[in-house]
């Protein structure tokens, strides 16, 4: 790896290397929760989507949501992961005002999916991250804290959705790739449909382990882990902060505790969790309420054939395929949502020119106006329509950007702009001929002077051209009837 | 082994379940005599065996992915020690 | 055509289809007793008026073809009952009225039965006198001040002393059976998946399980083919078929082969216990049983191995106790200490003492030692019974190492009182079938059982043995109606 793209922290006369891991909860994409048929929608009223396993009521008993292993396990196949034919549940023991059962179902020793990896693009090149395991686990409800100075509220809504917890082998080793590793992540749970990545909704947040160590060396410092991040820009925040107070503490000869940190967004800084006397002790032990899943490898097998082509194999296909730049075809793979826009557009249409317009003119206008692609005021069908009147001649590059001005409001379509307000592109030789006559008459003056040798004026007679073609002339025809007349 | 006074009240800790000075002390003794009796099993060799979870000699049943609990957030506040008609509430947690 | 009170279950249906006697009837004839008989202190909380009106709206519309026609029945109080308050004998729901049904409960109501009440029990059945619920020790209406056993406590005086027709109880090391043994009746704990956990307070879940209880076995075998079935909300609950175990009962056991396990032999076991159980070997020789000597190695084993599991799977279930859902809460200064406070004074000594246990067995440095150190025994015990069953169709063992004791007894001596399960706990950990049938009574004229474990799934065969068995024992408890 290029030394010069390292993110490293120096002091005086050291230079650290930060290491990162992380724990990602995704909430997995399924209409009803893990262990109960409660609805998983968010945003309802407090406590409406809670059924009486989930609020953990006196003999009820969980039952296992199969949609949910599935997207578990295409999750897996997505991390070209091991995926465990056996998995087991545990119960992970602890008191908390939004945890109603008193023990989270998770999996502990036995995980449905083992070993896998990520690759990043980095500007430096590829870059693999491991990943550890991918386990199911039921969320927790939500505690407000600030509707009452003196009582927490306890909203049971999310308490046993599912989620996914990925946890990956501490190979990060800065910001940047912290946030290329969770929009990779985000990108391929997209695609697979397994989780909708909405971090604002809490459906991907993320549990950050750092350390730090002198640059060069091989062992790990002992490291924190700072809980329930769920933005990345928090995330890279809090990671240069605590690098930043562990080198301190390093150069100060002092040890740094292995702990749970918080990340104050308002401060900007972690600070200790819990005390170390109230240390937990999860007791986990295997939930005798569950008994073990076990999948065999037909069913593995099954899942793999509704896999789609993911990010990495459809960016390959783009650069081999349509000769798009690495770059370009980044942009265009990165998120699905965009990648099947364009394939959409070029069904029918150049591929060069719907690469451009799409990562030119229609990423501006998403930009500027806040929008998804999903909610592009532009169809796909109507951007491949426009793409190929300016492929067959009927309108310009030029003519054809104010026409998207005019299917920004209201999608239209394109060749009903063209012929509703005449802008087709008028190519016929002899009503050229005809205005470029006229001007050429109009400009006597200026036809002699470019006959003694004044080259420049030639654009002066293509614009006049053009202006007495209300902008419609065909350059290239104007241009070729404009030379024989001129030099005739 | 025996359980000592700081371990009662280590595991009444993890247990949420307070206890004073005097019931420790009778818990260590209670605890005690039942840990002695368990020890018992420290005589068998148990290194190749299989842990037994379940006698259920079956694997996990699958449920489909339907929403069918409804709204029934009257029922579900309805033992509920405070009366809010929209969460549960409790007293303020501390970190 | 005898007392109303006194009479079985199946004779109460006959007497119901035959219309000689109405729902109504049936139903005052059991609540007055029940009102006349506080003293036992067998109900937490009753049905009673409830029970009347639901009597009269059967009788006006009766249906003969269901299996419990408008049959009043009084449940032990760790079945939730949808609209009637559920205890599990405990502070800490003292106040928790559910808004649904056990699968079991269910099962019988859709069956004709009708709640008569909830009866008293252990603290979370945790117990084997009843001397830990909440509301109070039960009287066994054998003898005044002595324990109907536990944790059915409340089912099994209720049952003895005719305040119900039939009974059930749940039992994860004991809870049925050895109550049945104390009160002169029968009690069957079916296989692991057999009856659905759903709406049971739980205890250990990977042990407990709903029975039946009644004083004879056939109603035994009808009650169970009412309340066993495949229930898709429970994810232990198992897909068999089910016999009709009331209809197939016979008691022809020609060639069954049954097995005794020399190792339930134990050291200091009344003279008494081993003389009624060679009385009921004989009795299954002479009703045509082979007999085989066995050997169950792991035995002494069973106990340790289940004040492990049991305390550690129940540490767990009992967490969601916090004052926060539902039930008792003890208002505190802030959210730690509301739950100390509220679990410290909601739980009685004994779940406090088992929550303890299991807390520390799961702990960071000593599961391998105690958790999962058990879970290995419980294969090897589990084991002994697989291989006992290539041999043997059945076993039979005494119920209980003794006879019903006084109250106030083993109260301050948790080990004696834990022995007790010595003989039935070894079933619940290898998920077996077992029944407990009267078989006679000791010098102090209390009652003693024995009982039959079964293959897995197989309840039709211990149910036939037991039946066989019955007629020949021809046991039957002579009430003094001492509390009325």
């Amino acid at each position: 790896m290029d030394k010069d793209n390292q993110f490293i922290i120096e002091r005086e006369n050291n230079k650290y290397e930060v290491v990162i891991g992380l724990e990602v909860h995704a909430q997995v994409t399924s209409q009803s929760k893990l262990f109960s048929s409660s609805s998983t929608k968010f945003g309802s009223e407090p406590n409406t989507q809670v059924s009486l396993v989930d609020a953990a009521f006196p003999g009820m008993l969980p039952v296992i949501n199969e949609f949910c292993v599935k997207q578990a396990i295409k999750t897996g196949i997505g991390l070209k992961a091991q995926i465990n034919k056996k998995s087991v549940f545990d119960r992970k023991n602890y008191f908390y005002a939004d945890l109603p059962q008193g023990y989270q179902i998770s999996q502990y020793k036995y995980p449905i999916v083992g070993e896998g990896k990520v690759i990043l693009d980095m500007p430096y090149g590829p870059k693999e991250v491991g990943i550890e395991r991918l386990h199911l686990e039921q969320d927790a409800g939500k505690s407000i804290h600030d509707i009452d100075p003196n009582n927490t509220f306890v909203d049971l809504n999310r308490s046993g959705v599912a989620l996914m917890e990925i946890v990956s082998k501490p190979d990060l080793r800065s910001p940047d790739e912290v946030n290329a590793y969770i929009k990779k992540l985000r990108s391929i749970m997209r695609y697979l449909g397994t989780c909708d990545g909405n971090m604002q909704e809490g459906s991907l947040r993320a549990d950050v382990n750092v350390s730090v160590r002198k640059l060069g060396s091989k062992d790990f410092g002992t490291r924190c882990e700072i809980k329930n991040v769920n933005s990345i820009k928090f995330m890279q925040q809090a990671i240069v902060y605590e690098a930043n107070r562990q080198i301190d503490l390093v150069e100060d000869g002092k040890e740094i505790d292995q702990e749970t940190r918080l990340f104050d967004t308002k401060k900007n800084e972690t600070r200790s969790m819990r005390s170390k006397e109230d240390a937990h002790d999860y007791r986990y032990f295997p939930d005798p309420d569950l008994l073990p899943l076990e999948v065999s490898d037909d069913y593995i097998n099954q899942l793999k054939n509704e896999i789609p082509e993911l990010p990495d194999e459809k960016k390959k296909r783009f650069i081999e395929k349509f000769e798009l730049s690495s770059y370009e075809a980044n942009i265009l793979v990165s998120d699905i949502e965009t990648s099947k826009y364009f394939e959409e557009v070029i069904k029918n249409s150049d591929v060069k020119l719907a690469t451009n317009w799409i990562t030119g003119e229609l990423f501006a206008v998403l930009n500027e106006k806040n929008l998804e692609i999903s909610e592009s005021p532009v169809s796909s069908n109507n951007l491949s329509k426009l793409i190929n009147l300016i492929k067959d001649g009927t309108i310009s590059g030029k003519i054809a950007k104010t026409i998207f001005e005019e299917m920004i409001n209201g999608d239209q379509d394109p060749q009903k702009i063209v012929e509703e307000k005449g802008l087709k592109q008028e190519s016929d030789p002899k009503a050229l001929e005809e205005l470029i006559d006229k001007v050429i008459m109009n400009n006597t003056d200026k036809v002699e002077e470019y006959k003694s040798g004044k080259d420049k004026l030639f654009g002066f007679f293509v614009g006049q051209a053009m202006k007495e073609s209300k902008g419609k002339g065909n350059p290239q025809l104007i241009n070729k009837i404009l030379k024989n007349k001129l030099n005739g | 082994m025996t359980l000592d006074l700081k371990t009662v009240k280590h595991i009444s800790k993890l247990a949420r379940i307070s206890v004073d000075e005097e019931k420790a002390n009778k818990l260590a003794g209670d605890l005690n005599s039942i840990f002695e009796f368990i020890e018992k099993l420290n005589e068998l060799n148990t290194e190749n065996v299989e842990p037994l979870t379940s006698v259920a000699n079956t694997t996990l049943r699958f449920r489909e992915d339907e929403v069918q609990s409804q709204n029934i957030r009257e029922k579900i506040l309805s033992n509920s020690p405070d009366n809010n008609e929209d969460f549960f509430v409790v007293p303020k947690v501390v970190e | 055509m005898s007392e109303i009170t006194k009479q079985s279950l199946n004779e109460l249906i006959d007497n119901i289809k035959n219309k000689k006697l109405s729902s109504l009837e049936i139903t005052k004839a059991f609540v007055e007793r029940s009102e006349k008989s506080k003293k036992l202190n067998a109900y937490v909380t009753d049905n009673f008026s409830q029970a009347l009106d639901n009597a009269k709206k059967f009788d006006e519309k009766p249906n003969f073809e269901l299996k419990l026609p408008g049959i009043p029945i009084a449940v032990k109080d760790l079945f939730c009952t949808e609209g009637t308050r559920t205890t599990a004998g405990s502070k800490i729901l003292n106040n928790f009225i559910p808004t649904y049904e056990s699968t079991v409960t269910k099962n019988m109501w859709n069956e004709g039965a009708i709640l008569l009440g909830k009866l008293n029990c252990d603290e979370f059945a945790m117990g084997s006198s009843n001397e830990t619920s909440f509301f109070g020790n039960v009287q066994n209406p054998i003898s005044e001040n002595l324990v109907p056993g536990g944790s059915s406590g409340g089912s099994s005086s209720a049952l003895a002393a005719n305040l119900t027709p039939v009974t059930i109880g749940t039992d994860t090391g004991g809870s049925i059976r050895q109550p049945a043994s104390f009160t002169g009746t029968v009690g069957l704990k079916p296989t692991y998946g057999s009856c659905s956990r759903y709406g049971i307070v739980a205890f250990a879940s990977s042990l407990d399980q709903a029975g039946p209880m009644s004083t004879n076995v056939k109603d035994a075998a009808l009650l169970l083919e009412v309340i066993s079935s495949f229930d898709k909300k429970d994810s232990t609950s198992i897909d068999f078929k089910r016999n009709k175990y009331s209809s197939e009962l016979t008691n022809n056991i020609k060639g069954l082969k049954i097995g005794i396990p020399n190792e339930y032999r134990v050291e200091g076991m009344p003279s008494e216990i081993e003389d009624l159980w060679k009385k009921g070997i004989d009795y299954a020789k002479e009703c045509g049983a082979e007999i085989i000597d066995i050997s169950l190695p792991h035995t002494k084993y069973a106990l340790p191995t289940y004040y492990i599991v049991a305390p550690a799977e129940a540490s767990s279930n009992l967490a969601r106790y916090d004052g926060v859902k539902y039930g008792f809460r003890s208002e505190g200064e802030n959210l730690i200490d509301m739950y100390e406070k509220t679990r410290s004074e909601g739980f009685g000594e004994e779940v406090k003492r088992r929550i303890l246990i299991g807390t520390y067995v799961l702990s960071s440095g000593y599961y391998d030692a105690y958790y999962l150190k058990a879970q290995k025994v419980r294969q090897l015990i589990k084991k002994d019974f697989d291989d006992a069953y290539k041999k043997v169709d059945a076993i039979l063992t005494p119920s209980t190492p003794s006879s019903a004791f006084k109250i106030g007894e083993k109260t301050n001596d948790p080990v004696s009182m834990y022995l007790n399960d010595i003989f039935t706990v070894p079933v619940n950990l290898a998920g077996l079938p077992g029944i407990s049938i009267p078989a006679g009574l000791d010098k102090k004229g209390f009652p003693l059982g024995l009982q039959i474990i079964g293959k897995p799934f197989d309840e039709q065969s211990i149910l036939n043995i037991a039946y066989s068995m019955e007629e020949k024992i021809s046991y039957k408890n002579n009430l003094t109606d001492w509390w009325i």
